[in-house]
C-alpha cells in the first residue's frame, strides 16, 4: 500500500457574492530552464470571480504558471488572456495584478498603511483617497488598529494579512497567491486560509493560488488543478477532485490512498471480498484499486484473518494499520470510539465500502 | 564576582582604546596651540585654517572633491549594484571583481596609467583640481561597493522589487523609492567612507601636481607645523562629526530585525 503524507477531507465550497472578477486564460503555455521543461502546455482558464488553486509537488510547474500570470517570468510559448486582452508580453507593472507572495513583502521603510498605498500612490489617487482606501483594506483583514506599525513589528500573519490588503488596495483585475501562508505556523495557517478566502468571496476578484498543501488546498478552492511535470493532471472541484480522481497521481497524490489488488470485469472491480464501481478511466483487467482509508471498514472479529498492527488516535478519528493473511497492510479511517476496541494484535474482519474507485494498472 | 570582573575588564579595555586613540589627538591640540617661541597657549594656528588663503582654498576644493566624489559614487555604483542585483545576478562577480580592482594597482601606477589620461582631461575639461573626482570615484568603488553589497545582502531586493513591480511600479520606482530607502544605511556607509578617503588622498593629488587639503598640509608642515597640526586635527574631527551624524540619521529609521 501506498499512502501521501497527508489526510485531506475536501471542504465545503462557496460562490463568490459578487463576481466583479474578470475571466483569465493560459493556452498552451511553456517554459523550460535548460533542459527542464518547468511548463510543458499548460492550458488553464479562470473564470470570472473563481478561485482556482494550483497544487502540486515541488518542481511541477505551479509557481511557474503564476509568475508567468503575474508577467514576472516570460513563456517560450503559449498567450495569455485577462478578459479579452493578451498581456503575454505586458510587464508586470501594466498588468493591474494584485500578488502576495510566499516571502515577506512589506517595504520595511513604509508604515502598515503607506505599505497598502503604496500602489495607489503610483496611481496618482489623491492622499485623502489613499488613505481612506487603504484604512477600508486594512479594516477588511482586521488590522484597522496597525496603521502606523512597521513590518518588523508585526508578526508573520499579520505581515501577510498587510500584503494582502496591498494587493487588493489597487482593485486588481486578478489577485496571486503565491504560496502565502507556507511561511506560517499551522494555527495562523489555518486562520488566514479561510481569511483569505472570505476577503476573496468579499470582493470578487479572480484569484489563482498555488501551494503544495493539500489540505489548503481543498478547503478554499472552486475548483483545484493538480500539476506534475509541467501539465495538469487534473481540474475539479475539491470534492470530486477527492472522490474521482482522474489520474493515478491525482488518486496518490490528493488525501491517503491504499493501493489494493483488484480484478476489473465488465465496468466493475473486484477488491478484496467486494465488488464495487470503478471511476472513468480505470485501466481493465488485473490492476491495483486506489481505495481511501474511509472506505475501508475493519471490525473487530476473532475468526477475521487479518490482524491489527497499531492504531493512531486523531481526534475524533483514528486511523487502523490493518496487515491483511497475504501481507498487504491497509489502512483504515475510524471514529475514534469505533477504534477503542482495536487492540493491536487482535483479528480483525476488513471490508470496502461500495464507492467508485479508480483502478490503475499494476 | 566573576561578572564584576568581567565589567573591570571590559572597563579597562576600553579606556585602554580610548587613551591610544586620543592621545595623539590630544598631543595634536596640544602641539596646535602652543606658541613655540613663548611656550604659551595661542589659537593662530587654528585661525590660520580660515584666515590663510592657501589652506582655505584647500580645504575648500577638498570638501568640494569629496561631495563630487560621493555623488559620482552613489549616481554610478547604487544603480548598477541594483540592477545588477535584480536583473542580471550572474554578472555579480565581474562587477565586484571591477570595483575591487583599484584596491590591487598601486596608487603610482594608477598615477603613471592616469598621466596620459589626464592630459585629455585638462584638454577637454580644464586643470581644476576638482577633476580629480574622476579618479577618486574610482579610488572609492572598493570600500564603497563593499558598503552597498552588505546593504543589499540584508534585504530581499528580489522580493521587494516583484512586489513593487506588481503595484505598478517602473524600474526608476523600484530603484529610487523601494531599494535605495532600504540600503539607505549602506549607501550612507559608502558616502562616509568616501569622503575620509578623499580627505586624506595624498599620493595621486601629489603626483598629479593639485593642491588639496593633505598635499597642503604636508607643504605647510615645513613652514608652518602648527597650522598643520591645526589643520589635520580638524580633518579628523570632521569625519568623526560626519560618522556620529551618520549612527544618528541611521538610529532614526524604522527598521531593526524582525519579531
Amino acid at each position: 500500500m501506498t499512502t501521501t503524507p497527508a489526510d485531506t477531507t475536501p471542504g465545503p465550497t462557496s460562490s463568490p457574492a459578487s463576481t466583479s472578477g474578470v475571466a483569465v486564460e493560459l493556452a498552451d503555455l511553456r517554459r523550460s530552464y535548460g533542459d527542464v521543461h518547468a511548463l510543458d502546455g499548460l492550458d488553464l482558464r479562470l473564470e470570472p470571480g473563481e478561485m482556482v488553486v494550483l497544487l502540486g509537488p515541488s518542481g511541477c510547474g505551479k509557481t511557474t504558471a503564476l509568475r508567468i500570470l503575474a508577467g514576472l517570468e516570460r513563456p517560450d510559448a503559449g498567450t495569455v488572456l485577462v478578459g479579452d486582452r493578451d498581456v503575454t508580453r505586458v510587464p508586470p507593472n501594466k498588468r493591474d495584478m494584485g500578488m502576495v507572495f510566499q516571502a515577506y513583502s512589506l517595504f520595511p521603510h513604509l508604515t502598515v498603511l503607506d505599505n497598502v498605498a503604496f500602489g495607489l500612490k503610483l496611481r496618482r489617487r489623491s492622499r485623502a483617497e489613499r488613505r481612506r482606501r487603504a484604512g477600508d483594506m486594512l479594516d477588511l483583514v482586521g488590522l484597522g488598529q496597525h496603521h502606523d506599525r512597521y513590518a518588523h513589528q508585526l508578526s508573520g500573519g499579520q505581515q501577510q494579512r498587510v500584503a494582502l490588503a496591498r494587493a487588493l488596495a489597487i482593485e486588481p483585475a486578478v489577485l496571486l497567491l503565491d504560496e502565502p501562508l507556507s511561511a506560517l505556523d499551522a494555527k495562523v495557517r489555518v486562520q488566514l486560509r479561510d481569511e483569505i478566502r472570505r476577503v476573496q468571496l468579499d470582493v470578487g476578484t479572480t484569484t489563482l493560488f498555488v501551494t503544495h498543501d493539500q489540505e489548503e488546498a481543498l478547503a478554499v478552492a472552486d475548483r483545484v488543478g493538480v500539476m506534475n511535470a509541467g501539465r495538469l493532471e487534473q481540474i475539479a472541484p475539491p470534492a470530486e477532485l477527492y472522490d474521482a480522481p482522474a489520474t493515478p497521481f491525482v488518486g496518490s497524490f490528493v488525501g491517503l490512498s491504499n493501493r489494493l489488488p483488484a480484478q476489473v470485469v465488465d465496468g466493475r472491480a473486484r477488491v478484496l471480498d467486494a465488488t464495487v464501481d470503478v471511476l472513468p478511466g480505470s485501466a481493465t483487467g488485473a490492476g491495483v484499486a486506489l481505495v481511501r482509508p474511509e472506505a475501508v471498514r475493519v471490525t473487530a472479529d476473532p475468526a477475521g484473518t487479518a490482524t491489527v498492527a497499531s492504531v493512531a488516535f486523531l481526534g475524533s478519528v483514528s486511523r487502523a494499520s490493518v496487515t491483511l493473511a497475504d501481507g498487504t497492510l491497509v489502512t483504515a479511517q475510524l471514529p475514534s470510539a469505533v477504534a477503542t476496541a482495536l487492540q493491536v494484535g487482535r483479528r480483525v474482519r476488513v471490508d470496502v465500502e461500495p464507492v467508485p474507485v479508480l483502478v490503475v494498472a499494476d | 564576582m566573576s561578572a564584576v570582573v568581567g565589567r573591570v575588564v571590559r572597563y579597562l579595555l576600553l579606556l585602554a582604546f580610548a587613551a591610544f586613540f586620543a592621545l595623539p589627538l590630544l598631543a595634536l591640540l596640544d602641539f596646535s596651540t602652543t606658541d613655540l617661541r613663548t611656550g604659551g597657549r595661542t589659537g593662530a594656528a587654528w585661525a590660520s585654517l580660515v584666515e590663510d588663503p592657501t589652506l582655505t582654498e584647500a580645504i575648500r576644493t577638498s570638501l568640494l572633491l569629496a561631495a563630487l566624489t560621493v555623488v559620482g559614487m552613489v549616481v554610478l555604483l547604487v544603480p548598477t549594484m541594483v540592477w545588477v542585483r535584480l536583473r542580471i545576478p550572474r554578472a555579480t562577480r565581474l562587477v565586484e571583481f571591477l570595483c575591487l580592482l583599484p584596491l590591487t594597482i598601486p596608487a603610482l601606477v594608477i598615477v603613471v596609467g592616469l598621466g596620459n589620461v589626464y592630459a585629455w582631461v585638462d584638454y577637454l575639461v580644464g586643470d581644476s583640481p576638482l577633476t580629480l573626482a574622476f579618479v577618486y570615484v574610482v579610488l572609492v568603488l572598493p570600500y564603497a561597493y563593499r558598503a552597498i553589497d552588505v546593504a543589499l545582502s540584508a534585504i530581499d531586493s528580489t522580493t521587494l522589487s516583484e512586489a513593487a513591480r506588481s503595484l505598478g511600479a517602473g524600474w526608476t520606482t523600484v530603484i529610487v523609492r523601494v531599494v535605495v530607502p532600504n540600503i539607505w544605511p549602506g549607501v550612507l556607509g559608502a558616502a562616509f567612507i568616501s569622503i575620509a578617503l578623499v580627505l586624506g588622498e595624498y599620493t595621486v593629488a601629489s603626483l598629479l601636481n593639485f593642491d588639496t587639503l593633505p598635499v597642503v598640509l604636508v607643504l605647510l608642515q615645513k613652514s608652518d607645523a602648527p597650522a598643520s597640526m591645526a589643520a589635520a586635527l580638524a580633518s579628523i574631527l570632521f569625519a568623526a562629526l560626519l560618522l556620529v551624524g551618520l549612527s544618528l540619521l541611521d538610529r532614526r529609521r524604522p527598521t531593526s530585525g524582525r519579531n
